[in-house]
C-alpha cells in the first residue's frame, strides 16, 4: 500500500481485511438485498455487514419494530427477522466485489457450524457473529452473557473457516472487556462493540407500551459516548482490531470511535434521517480531516486517546 | 420550526365509512396528513395489535384526512374493526409523490381496488389546476366499485371523465383496466399515466404506456417495518419502497427485475406473484 497515493488516505486494515475507507454499514440496517449492497458501495461505503442470518427463516415480530425517538436516537425490536441461510446464501451467490462481511446468529455451536459450512464458499470477507442482540429469548446477549457459551460458538465458527470472525458484543451483565477477551481466546480477530443498549418506550396518550416486544434495543446518538467508552476500553486493554458501532452519524464520530481505538466504523441508525448518500458524504469530509491534519492514512489515529493517563 | 413528522400523533377516528363489505374508510383530524402529498403514506399505529403502511385518503373536512383499508391480513383486519372513538397512532406522512410536469394538459388515471386512494388525492390536487383527467376505476364486481359518487363530486364541472369498469361486466364496462386502457390510448392523447392498484395491473399499464411511449408514474406496495429506510424490508431491487418511493417513474421502473414479477416476505424471502 502506498501511503502517499491520495487514494489511499482512507484505506484501513481490520486484521486480514483491507477496506477502502474505515465506513461500514452496521448489522440490521437494509442487510438482506444483494442488490442494496451493491448501492451502498457505489455510494462509497468500505464494507457492508448483512442482517444477522439464522438456520431457518425468521419473521421476526410484529410491528412496532422500530420507532425513531426523535433526536437522533431510535428503539428497535425487529426480532431478528432474516431469510435463513439457504435463501441468504442465493441472493449473495452472484457478489463479485462487494466486501461483505455476513452476520450470524444461532442458539447453539451446532447452528453457527452449520452455516458457516454454508457460507464459506461465498465471497465474503468474513463474519461478524451476533452475541449481544438484546431482545430476543436464547440467542445474542443471553449466549453473550455466558462466557462458556461464547468460547464454544466461536470455536465452532473457527474449525470452520479461515475467514476473519469478528464477534459484535453489547453492555450485558458481564463486563464488556471480559467478554471481548473470552471471544479472542477462542479464536475471533477483531471485535465489534457496541451492540443496542435494553430499552423501552411508553405511549402517554394510550398507556400502552410502543413495541409489540415490550422491550427492545437503544441505537443512535443516545448511546455514542457507551460506544466511544467500550472502544476504547477493549482496544486499549486487548491490543486487537476493534470495529466501533453505536451513534455514529457524521464524520466527526467517526474520527472519534477511531481516536478512541477503533480500526473501522459501522453506521446504522442516521439512515432513517439522511439516506444511503450519508456513505459519500463522510467518506468525503473524512478525506478533508485527513488532510488538514497532515495525516498520511486515517489510520494514524487509531487508539491516540489511549495515551492519556 | 419544522414538524417532526416522525413524532407519533394519537388521534381518535371521529368517522367510518363502509365503502363495501370488506372495505373501510376511518376519517381522523390531523393536520400533518391533510396537507399529505399524493403518493405518500402513513405509518398507522394499532394500539398492541401492529403497525402497517397506508396512503393517506382525502376528506372534504379542512384539517382531516382518512386512511381505507381492505380487511385482508392480521394489520389490516385489526384496523379494519377499529370504531368510532378509537385512537389509532401517525407517523409520516413519508414517501415521494406524484409529480406533474409543466404544461402537462390532460392525464390518464388507472386505479383499481384501494389503490385509488392516492390516485383521488392526486385527482383532487389536480382538479385546482386545470388539468384534465380520465379516471379508469376499476374491480372484479358490482360490489366491490367504490370511491365512485365521491370521484364524481370531485371532478363535477372540471370537463374530468370517469371510466368504470368490472372483470365480470356486472356494472359499468366490461372488462380490465388495461384494456380499458388500450382503447383510451389508441383514440386520444396524454400527457402522462399515473397509477395504483395491484401490482400486476400496474405492470400491465406501465407495459401499456411504454408501449405508447406515454410516461407513467405508478405509486407501488411493499411490506415495511419501519418506513424510513432502516429495515429494508420494503426492497426492490436497489431501490426502498418507502425512501425511494412510493412512486416511481417509467425509467425507474425499467431497472426493476423484480416489479410484478416478486415481493419479499416479512422474513426478506423473495415470493413470486401468482
Amino acid at each position: 500500500m502506498n501511503f502517499n497515493d491520495k487514494n489511499y488516505k482512507l484505506s484501513v486494515q481490520l486484521d486480514k481485511i483491507h477496506l477502502r475507507n474505515p465506513t461500514m454499514l452496521a448489522s440490521g440496517i437494509l442487510g438482506i438485498s444483494q442488490s442494496i449492497f451493491e448501492r451502498l458501495y457505489d455510494e462509497n461505503i468500505g464494507a457492508v455487514v448483512t442482517k444477522s442470518i439464522s438456520v431457518n427463516p425468521m419473521k421476526g415480530y410484529p410491528n412496532p419494530t422500530i420507532i425513531p425517538l426523535g433526536g437522533g436516537s431510535y428503539l428497535n425490536a425487529v426480532g431478528l427477522s432474516n431469510p435463513g441461510v439457504a435463501a441468504f446464501s442465493k441472493e449473495l451467490s452472484e457478489n463479485r466485489n462487494i466486501p461483505i462481511m455476513i452476520s450470524l446468529v444461532g442458539s447453539s455451536e451446532k447452528e453457527f457450524s452449520k452455516m458457516v459450512k454454508v457460507f464459506d464458499s461465498l465471497k465474503i470477507i468474513g463474519y461478524e457473529i451476533n452475541l449481544s442482540c438484546p431482545h430476543v429469548s436464547k440467542m445474542g446477549m443471553e449466549l453473550g452473557d455466558d462466557p462458556e457459551a461464547v468460547n464454544k460458538i466461536v470455536r465452532a465458527v473457527r474449525i470452520n473457516t479461515n475467514k476473519p470472525i469478528s464477534v459484535k458484543v453489547g453492555v450485558g451483565s458481564i463486563d464488556v472487556v471480559e467478554l471481548a477477551r473470552v471471544a479472542i481466546e477462542a479464536g475471533a480477530n477483531i471485535i465489534t462493540a457496541i451492540n443496542t443498549l435494553r430499552a423501552m418506550s411508553i405511549d402517554i396518550e394510550t398507556m400502552m407500551p410502543v413495541l409489540s416486544n415490550l422491550i427492545g434495543g437503544l441505537s443512535g446518538n443516545a448511546i455514542k459516548p457507551i460506544g466511544i467508552r467500550c472502544v476504547y476500553e477493549i482496544s486499549k486493554k486487548l491490543q486487537v482490531p476493534v470495529i466501533g458501532c453505536g451513534g455514529v452519524s457524521s464524520w466527526q464520530d467517526v474520527i472519534e470511535y477511531m481516536i478512541a481505538g477503533a480500526s473501522a466504523v459501522q453506521i446504522g441508525s442516521i439512515l432513517g434521517s439522511s439516506g444511503l448518500k450519508i456513505f459519500t458524504h463522510i467518506t468525503k469530509d473524512l478525506k478533508k480531516y485527513v488532510e488538514k491534519k497532515g495525516l498520511r492514512n486515517i489510520s494514524e489515529l487509531i487508539g491516540i486517546a489511549h495515551k492519556y493517563q | 420550526m419544522r414538524t417532526n413528522i416522525n413524532k407519533r400523533r394519537i388521534v381518535q377516528i371521529e368517522e367510518t365509512i363502509a365503502e363495501t363489505p370488506t372495505v373501510k374508510t376511518l376519517v381522523f383530524k390531523d393536520s400533518l396528513s391533510y396537507s399529505a402529498k399524493p403518493g405518500q403514506f402513513l405509518m398507522i399505529w394499532i394500539p398492541r395489535i401492529e403497525e402497517i403502511p397506508m396512503s393517506v385518503m382525502i376528506n372534504s373536512k379542512e384539517g382531516y384526512a382518512a386512511v381505507t383499508i381492505r380487511k385482508f391480513g392480521f394489520g389490516s383486519t385489526a384496523l379494519f374493526e377499529r370504531k368510532k372513538g378509537d385512537l389509532i397512532g401517525l407517523r409520516g406522512p413519508y414517501g415521494k409523490k406524484f409529480t406533474i410536469r409543466k404544461n402537462c394538459k390532460k392525464i390518464l388515471i388507472i386505479g383499481g381496488g384501494t389503490g385509488l386512494v392516492p390516485l383521488l388525492r392526486l385527482v383532487s390536487y389536480i382538479s385546482k389546476k386545470k388539468i384534465k383527467s380520465t379516471i379508469v376505476m376499476g374491480a372484479r364486481t358490482k360490489e366491490e366499485v367504490f370511491f365512485e359518487k365521491l370521484t364524481r363530486k370531485i371532478i363535477d364541472e372540471t370537463g374530468s371523465l370517469l371510466i368504470v369498469c368490472t372483470d365480470d361486466g356486472s356494472y359499468g364496462i366490461k372488462g380490465s383496466t388495461v384494456s380499458v386502457m388500450s382503447k383510451l390510448v389508441r383514440d386520444d392523447t396524454f400527457d402522462c399515466v399515473y397509477t395504483c392498484g395491484p401490482e400486476l395491473m400496474m405492470k400491465g399499464v406501465v407495459e401499456l404506456s411504454n408501449q405508447n411511449s406515454l410516461p407513467v408514474q405508478a405509486s407501488l406496495e411493499r411490506y415495511m417495518k419501519c418506513g424510513i429506510g432502516i429495515c429494508g424490508s420494503c426492497c426492490l431491487d436497489s431501490s426502498l419502497v418507502c425512501q425511494d418511493g412510493t412512486v416511481f417513474n417509467e425509467k425507474q421502473l425499467s431497472t426493476m427485475l423484480d416489479f410484478g414479477i416478486s415481493y419479499r416476505d416479512k422474513d426478506g424471502r423473495k415470493v413470486n406473484y401468482a
